[in-house]
């Protein structure tokens, strides 16, 4: 059981929540995530550390609610307490130092991406972050990036803050091959895939953060399981984060969309799947 | 007792009673236990066959040493709560153990009526005893017991080798916390073994003996992660005992395998037993298409196709060597073909194929012959050329066996193993001091009973350790040390 200390609306579907985690906080580093339920009765869902506070013994989350979960998560209020909070799983993000580093995200990965920004920063790398989000009123965590990074540089689909187009438009507008020496990505799959392409010549390291469907996440069900050159590895124990330019994207998608016809079936009715029901 | 003075005459021609099971038909579609267990009067015949032997072998044989005579004389006296008693002075779980553990391989292999008449059913008999006390709601507690004042003792997981080092340790007054990384407890007996063979309100009771003795459960929780080793024993734990399993898949190594609707049994089983996909209202679901292949020999293999035919579909399970050299316990594979689970032998898989969204649609396999005795002392399967062929599939399940999570090992190096496997010597001991494994993380994929065998030992070793002097530097077989 973890309480809820803050809550903290930043978008129309996107919220942060400090949760009080202490063993968490002491120990998670950039680029790790958590497994939590909300509920005694929900599943079990992977959500990015975003930030930490020793004095309060917290950590942050920041949640889209787009799903049954995501939506219960935010539902609950400060003085609420979440059922289970599990981790910091995963590997840390892949550090360098004194280099410029290019940290890139969309949606909700703007949040995921910024501690990974500011480890980077924090090791002496010079750090451009690239955000993007749909216009201007949906920009999320734009003061704790600017104090994070050296260059934050925005990008609206529609022209309404910063540049007008998607990051990856926006690095082609001013960069060059070999302005880069690493590079990080996190956000939708098809985002991390186009810029995983865009780069792949550059002569760079990229790496991308992954967010496949997950269930235990310590490597027991193999359920993230995903392709990464000629490899198959786990995202939760292996990952989350990969060299972007060897992962399989299209195999990322098609495998997250597997259970969304279900998901979505099984709120619409509730038919036993058991054959004789009384379930 | 000297059976002279048994108040019965013990009968071993009476008739092994059979123990009853639901219908197949009906089962095949329910999660409903399979095995109803024995009726009174099933007990007294069964009870009576017990010869009461002065030397007894069953007890011997038991991996936990419970008083099998003993339990059983009781039973035979009309006295299941003396029974349960009785096993209670060396195991908490008889429900868990009466359903599970493997009496064929142990007990009831050495009894010593077997050859003639068919061994005791000593399972079926401790799960009555079990059964019994659970419905007379017995408090299950054997003695009273104060809250444990000893110095504390870490166990990291929460499966059957960490359950029963609990108890031993609890016992004797050593303050026991179990980590469990789970929201849930039992390890694999919570996630792996199905509701239809270990009832889950049955494991969750026998848990909860432990927590009425004083044991402390921390959930969600995964040590190597949520905390170090090295943090353990700053936070005043004086010894830890590492039973965290073997929860690594193996993969099938062949084209297609991550296609939607291709598991691992773990993945299958956890998706259906810990998240109970199998509900109308589970928020966690499963794909079970109207074909399911499974692929494996072994319990999970039995324990997957089980659940995928109660989901109503179409079953085969995919095996590369014969029934004979099925790992499974015969009593999973006879009720799976009772339930309509078809088997095809010495065949397997080389490749799946999916549709334009990735999903499983067919497989290709390869007939096998066997071949000469391997490793594993079975003959070996061996691919007939040319005698390939397909089948229409939608979901896939992988179930050929699985290596010991690495979680704790890859963040503790100290920690010697070997092919994955923690290296102990027979007290349990790793290469660090006053830290023990056993059960899959030592051993692989074994069973339910050796886990608990190995966490009984370590608990021993563990105690000897804390209650004399320094404890001795931990000697490892002379082939892992230097």
């Amino acid at each position: 059981m973890n309480k809820v200390l803050a809550k903290k609306q930043l978008g129309p579907e996107v919220f942060q929540l400090e949760i009080e985690a202490p063993r968490i906080q002491k120990r998670w580093k950039a680029g790790q995530f958590v497994i939590i339920r909300p509920n005694s009765n929900s599943e079990r869902i992977p959500l990015t550390l975003v930030q930490s506070d020793a004095d309060r013994e917290s950590i942050t989350i920041v949640i889209q609610a787009i799903g049954n979960t995501t939506k219960e998560t935010v539902e609950k209020e400060p003085g609420d307490f979440l059922v289970d909070v599990v981790g910091p799983l995963g590997e840390a993000a892949s550090m360098c130092e004194g280099q410029r580093v290019v940290c890139m995200a969309g949606g909700v990965g703007v949040a995921e991406v910024l501690p990974v920004a500011s480890a980077f920063r924090e090791a002496g790398n010079h750090v451009t972050a690239l955000c993007g989000a749909r216009s201007d009123g949906l920009r999320i965590l734009d003061a704790e990036l600017k104090t994070s990074v050296d260059d934050l540089r925005w990008a609206t689909d529609d022209g309404s803050f910063g540049f007008h187009g998607n990051v990856l438009q926006l690095l082609q507008s001013f960069a060059q091959p070999g302005d880069f020496g690493v590079g990080h990505v996190i956000g939708p799959i098809p985002m991390m895939k186009a810029v995983a392409n865009a780069t792949r010549d550059w002569g760079m390291k990229m790496y991308a953060s992954l967010n496949p469907v997950m269930i235990d996440g310590t490597g027991m069900c193999g359920g993230c399981r995903v392709t990464v050159g000629d490899k198959v590895k786990f995202a939760c124990v292996d990952g989350p984060e990969f060299d972007a330019h060897l992962v399989d994207f299209d195999e990322l998608a098609r495998r997250n969309r597997a259970y969304r016809e279900m998901e979505q079936r099984v709120l619409a009715d509730h038919v036993c799947r058991i054959g004789l029901g009384g379930a | 007792m000297d059976a002279k003075a048994l108040p019965y005459k013990p009968n071993p021609k009476l008739p092994r009673q059979v123990l009853p099971v639901l219908q197949p038909e009906v089962r095949a579609k329910s999660a409903d236990e399979v095995a109803l267990g024995f009726a009174e009067r099933e007990v007294s015949v069964e009870a009576q066959r017990c010869l009461q032997c002065p030397k007894p072998a069953c007890v011997n044989a038991c991996p936990l040493h419970i008083d099998i005579k003993r339990f059983i004389s009781r039973l035979a006296q009309g006295d299941p709560e003396g029974a349960v008693d009785v096993i209670s002075e060396q195991s908490p779980f008889p429900g868990v153990c009466g359903r599970v553990c493997q009496h064929e391989l142990f007990c009831e292999d050495a009894c010593l009526i077997g050859k003639k008449f068919g061994p005791v059913a000593i399972g079926s008999l401790e799960r009555f005893a079990a059964d019994h006390a659970r419905l007379a709601k017995k408090t299950l507690t054997p003695g009273a017991f104060p809250a444990p004042t000893g110095k504390k003792v870490a166990l990291v997981g929460s499966g059957p080798a960490s359950l029963i080092a609990a108890f031993d340790l609890v016992r004797k007054n050593y303050r026991v916390t179990v980590f469990e990384a789970l929201h849930k407890l039992g390890g694999v007996l919570a996630y792996g073994i199905p509701n239809f063979r270990l009832p889950r309100e049955i494991l969750h009771e026998e848990i909860a003996r432990l927590q009425n003795m004083g044991v402390e459960f921390v959930t969600s929780f995964i040590v190597g992660k949520t905390a170090s080793l090295e943090e353990l024993f700053e936070e005043g734990f004086e010894a830890v005992f590492i039973g965290t399993g073997a929860g690594l898949p193996f993969m099938l190594g062949i084209p297609g395998e991550n296609l939607i609707g291709v598991y691992t049994a773990n993945e299958f089983l956890t998706r259906i037993n810990l998240m109970e996909a199998y509900k109308a209202d589970a928020v966690t679901p499963v794909r079970v298409g109207k074909r399911t292949i499974v692929v494996g020999g072994g319990n999970s293999a039995m324990d997957a196709a089980r659940w995928a035919k109660r989901m109503g579909s179409e079953t085969i399970v995919l095996f590369r060597r014969g029934r004979a050299e099925m790992r499974a316990r015969l009593e999973e594979i006879e009720h799976a073909e009772e339930e309509g689970i078809q088997f095809h032998f010495l065949a397997a898989p080389v490749a799946l194929y999916g549709d334009e969204s990735g999903t499983v649609r067919e497989i290709e396999c390869i007939e096998m012959r066997l071949g000469e005795v391997d490793s594993s002392g079975r003959p070996s399967p061996v691919p007939i050329p040319g005698s390939e062929f397909r089948l229409e599939v939608d979901t896939v399940v992988a179930a050929i066996g699985q290596a010991p999570n690495p979680t704790l090992q890859r963040v503790t190096p100290q920690l010697i193993t070997k092919r994955g496997k923690i290296v102990v010597n027979e007290a349990g001991e790793t290469s660090m001091a006053l830290v023990y494994a056993g059960g899959d993380v030592v051993r692989g994929g074994s069973t339910v009973i050796l886990a608990m065998r190995d966490g009984r030992a370590a608990a021993e070793a563990i105690d000897k350790a804390l209650s004399g002097g320094p404890a001795a530097a931990a000697e490892l077989p002379a082939e892992v040390q230097g």
